[in-house]
């Protein structure tokens, strides 16, 4: 086991520098450079603006600056964002818990909500309950998150707010006029999560009633019927703790799926998360920036899949890695 | 002894009509015009498979209309709304639905929302299935040659796979449209470049299933080249997963357009798509909600519709997954 997350980990690091060197010569290609912005201010000469770009690195080519950029992210440096001269390091580690609280959010509340309902709609395979959850799960899946998410503003911040019920924010992850309680908190991440995790809970109940569906049908099952255990011992002690353990696997596949659709939901509720930081700097050419909060992307996603097997081969004796 | 023969033989001649009756109908099952009375062909019993399945025939009824909503633009602007998609009329902007002649109402320059949707939904549809088709292409090849050379060039082919999987693939579309201002047909190729991996393990791994089998031996002792393989005997086997994919892959990527278009970076203005149309309405959703609601929904039902006849084609296509 030990040999075996080694290996992936090692694995992980030609991927790396794959993702990075991709990334970094996607973003040298952009015409403009953060300096393109200084040039607008007046009191900007050509000689200053020619130091800032040297200071910069900015007048080395590209694989040049990929190798420097590499051997300071070896020795831990993540360099310093163009936009404010601030460490990226540390503007990442500021907006990270945001994005993981929104994230781990969302996927608890998918969780919650599809483990249930898809075993409940696979032991009671067929019946008009079974049939309404499959068509509302059906219906879910297509929903674009955005479009969700707006929705949710449309009904529980607008116009909730106009037939003076209790209304929801838009925006934001507090209250900005000092009322900080825990209670705010929640009622900010309330409608982002749930657009977030919606793709989630359609495509985990719809597994998770499949997998039920095919232990149930597994002699194991009518064994434990045999000998008569009741019912409800038959569904969780038996099938239920089998169906579940691909799940481990579909979480950790999600997690570029949750991390990409950060992106967009961070945007629409001005969630001040990593998503947002990284798209404000695709906007500013700011490559420091990108190429941290990539790399990070990358890294998650990675060490989501690892944790994922590793998680699976623990809680599965028949799975082995050599 | 002899009256038993002759009575079988009567009884022969008593049923032989029925016999031809059954055999005569040279009912062309394979639409290949050999009238043969063989069994029906792969791909009639498909249809007939997927006829049988309401939900995808409705699904794929509704695909259609929407499709040809989208391709009667022209004339929905000429006779229906009398409006253009592209002409301002800043005096009656944001007009509710139904007012100033607005069917659906007008957008925050008084534009026609119905006359826009149809323009946009071309644009939508237009760039997903480009952007399908490249993606066949490009991760189609790919995967093919990976899985039929193997060796180095399977490692390195699928190494850069995985460089493109653990990225997700609307960070990395962000990136190239924030500073490349793509039309649609680009777009269609920039989504391609990024999103080809995973058709290219599918494919992959079907040709691994497929380079041993006897019919492909049999060609090469023949004196088949690599391509004439590839392309003659490999390909055709894996059509019915590629168009599996494609349906289940196409409202994926009207997604993806939408979302891009939605932050700026897709489809830009004055050409409508669905995306940019929530893009230019999301500012105003406390007055004028049904300038959300109403592009989302033709985003909403033309995924779910695809989606739907993409599940019925699995179905049919491939009834080993039927269970």
């Amino acid at each position: 086991m030990t040999g075996f997350i080694v290996r992936r980990l090692l694995q992980m690091i030609p991927l790396l520098l794959g993702v990075t060197f991709l990334t970094f010569a996607i973003v040298s290609f952009v015409p403009g450079s953060p300096v393109s912005s200084m040039q607008l201010n007046p009191r900007a000469r050509p000689e200053d603006l020619e130091r800032i770009r040297q200071n910069l690195g900015l007048d080395k080519p590209w694989y040049e600056r990929y190798f420097l950029w590499l051997s300071d992210v070896l020795r831990g440096d993540l360099g310093l964002s163009l936009t404010n001269f601030t460490p990226v390091t540390d503007r990442i580690l500021g907006v990270l818990p945001n994005t993981l609280l929104l994230t781990g959010t969302a996927l608890a509340l998918a969780l919650i909500v599809a483990v249930p309902l898809g075993v409940a709609s696979a032991v009671r395979h067929n019946s008009p309950f079974d049939h309404v959850v499959t068509a509302v799960v059906t219906a879910l899946a297509a929903i674009p998150s955005f479009w969700m998410a707006l929705l949710l503003i449309i009904l529980f911040a607008v116009k909730f707010d106009e037939w003076g019920l209790p209304s929801l924010p838009a925006q934001g992850m507090q209250d900005l006029q000092g009322n900080t309680g825990i209670l705010d908190r929640i009622e900010h991440l309330i409608m982002p999560a749930l657009a977030l995790s919606l793709g989630q809970i359609a495509g985990w109940t719809r597994f998770i009633r499949s997998s039920m569906l095919e232990a149930i049908g597994q002699d194991y099952v009518r064994t434990a019927r045999a000998k008569g255990l009741v019912e409800q011992s038959v569904v969780y002690r038996h099938a239920f703790r089998n169906a579940i353990l691909p799940l481990v696997t579909l979480v950790g596949l999600a997690l570029p799926e949750l991390f990409g659709g950060a992106y967009l939901i961070e945007q629409i509720f001005a969630w001040n998360g990593l998503g947002r930081l990284a798209f404000d700097a695709t906007q500013s050419n700011d490559y420091t920036m990108i190429m941290g909060a990539t790399l990070l992307f990358a890294a998650l996603t990675m060490l989501g899949n690892l944790l994922a097997d590793v998680v699976y081969a623990l809680a599965d004796p028949r799975i082995r890695y050599q | 002894m002899a009256s038993t023969e002759s009575a079988r033989v009567a009884a022969i001649e008593d049923i032989q009509p029925q016999l031809d009756a059954a055999a005569l109908p040279e009912r062309d099952w394979t639409g290949l015009g050999r009238g043969d009375t063989s069994a029906p062909g792969y791909w009639s019993r498909a249809w007939r498979r997927f006829r049988r399945n309401r939900v995808a025939v409705i699904a794929l009824i509704i695909t259609t209309l929407i499709i040809a909503f989208c391709l009667a633009a022209p004339l929905i602007s000429r006779y229906v709304t009398h409006f253009t998609y592209y002409e301002n009329h800043l005096g009656q902007a944001l007009s509710q639905p139904g007012e100033n002649d607005f069917i659906l109402g007008s957008d925050g320059n008084g534009r026609d929302v119905l006359t826009r949707l149809a323009f946009g939904g071309r644009v939508s549809l237009l760039v997903a299935v480009l952007a399908a088709m490249s993606i066949l292409i490009i991760g189609g090849s790919i995967g093919a040659v990976a899985g039929y050379f193997g060796g180095w060039i399977d490692t390195v082919l699928m190494r850069a796979a995985d460089v493109l999987l653990s990225i997700p693939t609307l960070v990395l579309l962000i990136l190239v449209s924030s500073f490349y201002q793509p039309s649609p047909a680009e777009l269609a190729i920039l989504i391609a470049l990024v999103s080809w991996a995973g058709v290219s393990r599918l494919i992959r791994g079907e040709v691994l299933a497929l380079k041993h089998r006897d019919f492909v031996d049999a060609a090469r002792v023949l004196g088949a080249s690599n391509s004439r393989i590839i392309s003659r005997h490999l390909f055709p086997n894996i059509v019915p997963q590629t168009i599996v994919w494609a349906s289940l892959a196409i409202p994926g990527l009207i997604l993806t357009e939408a979302a891009l278009s939605y932050l700026g970076l897709g489809v830009r203005a004055p050409q409508p798509s669905w995306g940019n149309m929530l893009q230019d309405a999301k500012q105003y959703v406390r007055t004028n909600w049904t300038l959300v609601f109403i592009p989302g929904l033709m985003i909403y039902i033309t995924v779910l519709c695809i989606n739907l006849v993409g599940s019925g084609l699995r179905d049919a296509l491939d009834p080993r997954l039927n269970q």
